[in-house]
């Protein structure tokens, strides 16, 4: 038990107040206690805060100028944050479809990867399996885009497409990069599939750092399907893995761009697969206003920053 | 319903009925997910008149060694062959690679162990880091290399790929898992803090760390935005620019060089599935106690 410290000593036989330590015996103390902790994190902050945290605060007080990169950035206070809300439909479009894309793909695509990962732990030939599913992620575009091209074609030869005129469900051929009803479908379907990248694996290791004695304490202790045994054991102890999964789901799925792009082209056929991304990138190479799209950028970092929050307090593990 | 099967005179296998439809629903599922791979590792070996039918063929009839002849050729009149390229994206992606798992670990270990002042907050603005969108600050980060002087440097390849915020998120994650009984008995034995990080930590960590090289390995290998805007000469370029070159274009498909653009997407391929291979078989294979008794 710590005794509470008191600001007399009893010296001599007299309560006197007690003297103050010089101050280089006090930061002599800290550098003794801490001074490994930021000797090792030295050069990550070195790194970060050159090409992140320097980067980053620029582009925080671009949102606040126009900037067209030829001109110096002229301060127009929050134009940008009111044009963006108040002006601009095509954001409103454009959130609204990252919108449904996240709700439907960042909790799908979380659990798909975590199932994936769970009943892939418990097969043999592992590393085969993990790589058959990691797949999609490591090989460049042009595999992918020949691989749904096949599937997705427009026109009759396309598998998807002749797979339903043979049934009789229907007539003519479906553009599905071209049909605005259907981009969304198309996008967010590609998107599972490409979901098993990074989580994955993560997951996959997160299940392998469990030590097996646990598994056996519970099957001493009454676990006795394996339903129990991920709820009771596996879960609660991979909540760092799935609270990064949780984080990475969210971030990639507000931030999705590539794939809409590839998918329906950019600009999409009214407006029907635009992103939130897709809006900034229209805004900052196609239309060179920095200071909007920077706006954009930080909209957007907010939305996912209290979502992130959200998270983090339901699946942190410790007094963060 | 359990059926036994006796291979041998010592050894039992018992297969359930459920296991043998979870193998075949995983085995259907793989062979869907695994067709980029297919195709990639197909078309290289495709001769020219296989290689443009529509709609592609997954399988190849009559496999043939042309395309890579040709890919070796087809760089070889300019001033810079093939080999450089891949030289360069091999350089760069190591170093990345090697820098990356060396400075996040440390910090990671750094933040969750020791946990200097301001640790929380470090964290906080890590995390803010991961959520702004990398297209806005590629501009800043452009002029911050400027202003160093790195550009058309390999540097300008590594460096800024050092500290990102997704690696150290990893790596902050799973250290958390870490015991702290195992640290404070390292400590009563005598170790310094080196000795403790590099013997007991790190190797308790393998998944981690592992999983780290794979993720950066990729992204590093990969990258073709980074070499497009920070390098300026032939000579410094990687794999990824190469493969824009010899395709005639970003959005280009020519005709005349399919062949060695599907050659070099193989090549592109062969070292991410080597890594992977070997970085799965460490996260599979750690020990999994924990080392600790009660």
């Amino acid at each position: 038990m710590k005794r509470a410290s008191s600001s007399l000593t009893l010296q001599n036989g007299n309560i006197v107040p007690k003297a103050k330590k010089p101050l280089s015996y006090r930061i002599k103390l800290f550098f003794s206690k801490y001074g490994i902790g930021y000797l090792l994190l030295a050069p990550f902050i070195i790194f970060f805060s050159i090409f992140v945290v320097i980067p980053v605060v620029v582009a925080f007080s671009t949102s606040f100028t126009s900037y067209n990169m030829l001109q110096p950035a002229k301060y127009i206070g929050i134009t940008n944050y009111k044009l963006l809300f108040l002006d601009d439909k095509v954001f409103l479009t454009a959130l609204k479809n990252t919108l449904v894309f996240s709700l439907i793909v960042g909790p799908t695509g979380y659990l798909l990867s975590f199932v994936a990962a769970w009943v892939i732990n418990q097969l043999k030939l592992r590393t085969a399996f993990a790589l058959a599913f990691y797949a999609p992620s490591i090989t460049s575009g042009v595999a992918m885009s020949t691989v749904f091209l096949v599937l997705f074609s427009s026109d009759s030869k396309g598998y998807i497409n002749n797979f339903l005129l043979q049934l009789g469900l229907i007539d003519t051929p479906i553009l599905w990069n071209q049909d605005p009803k259907y981009i969304m479908s198309v996008i967010i379907f590609i998107s599972l599939w490409m979901s098993m990248g990074t989580g994955f694996l993560v997951f996959l290791a997160g299940l392998q750092n469990i030590p097996r004695e646990y598994y056996e304490a519970g099957a001493i202790d009454g676990v006795r399907n394996k339903t129990q045994e991920l709820f009771l054991l596996t879960l609660p102890m991979m909540k760092p893995q799935l609270l990064f999964g949780a984080i990475n789901s969210i971030v990639s799925s507000f931030g999705v761009f590539d794939i809409a792009v590839s998918v329906a082209g950019m600009p999409s056929p009214e407006y029907a697969g635009h992103t939130i991304v897709a809006h900034l990138y229209d805004y900052a190479f196609i239309r060179f206003q920095m200071g909007y799209a920077s706006a954009i950028a930080v909209v957007l970092f907010l939305i996912t920053f209290i979502l992130g929050k959200v998270v983090m307090k339901l699946l942190s593990s410790r007094d963060e | 319903m359990v059926i036994k099967l006796r291979l041998g005179k010592y050894k039992k296998v018992r297969i359930k009925p459920s296991m043998v439809l979870v193998y075949i629903f995983m085995i259907v599922l793989v062979a869907f997910t695994a067709l980029p791979i297919v195709y990639v590792v197909c078309t290289a070996f495709k001769p020219l008149d296989e290689l443009f039918l529509y709609p592609p063929r997954f399988f190849v009839r009559r496999p043939t060694l042309k395309n890579f002849s040709d890919l070796v050729l087809s760089l070889g009149s300019s001033t810079v062959p093939f080999t450089r390229y891949v030289f360069n994206s091999l350089l760069t992606t190591i170093a990345t690679v090697v820098l990356t798992v060396l400075v996040s670990s440390m910090g990671a270990y750094s933040l969750v162990k020791h946990k200097p002042p301001g640790a929380k907050t470090l964290f906080n603005i890590i995390l803010m880091a991961l959520m702004f969108s990398a297209h806005v600050t590629q501009i800043p980060r452009y002029m911050v290399v400027n202003s160093m002087g790195l550009i058309n440097s390999y540097w300008a390849l590594i460096l800024p790929n050092v500290a990102v915020a997704y690696n150290i998120f990893l790596m902050k994650q799973f250290t958390e898992q870490f015991p702290d009984e195992l640290l404070e008995s390292a400590r009563l034995d005598g170790a310094n803090e080196w000795q403790v990080f590099v013997r007991i930590v790190m190797p308790s960590l393998t998944p981690a760390w592992s999983t780290l090289v794979v993720f950066s390995f990729v992204s590093s290998w990969n990258d073709y935005f980074s070499p497009l805007i920070y390098i300026t000469s032939q000579a410094k370029r990687t794999m990824p620019i190469a493969l824009q070159t010899i395709a005639g274009g970003p959005a280009a498909s020519s005709i005349g060089r399919a062949g060695a653009v599907a050659a070099a997407t193989f090549i592109m391929l062969v070292p991410v599935i080597i890594i992977f291979t070997a970085m799965q078989k460490r996260v599979m294979e750690t020990m999994v106690h924990s080392g600790i008794k009660g």
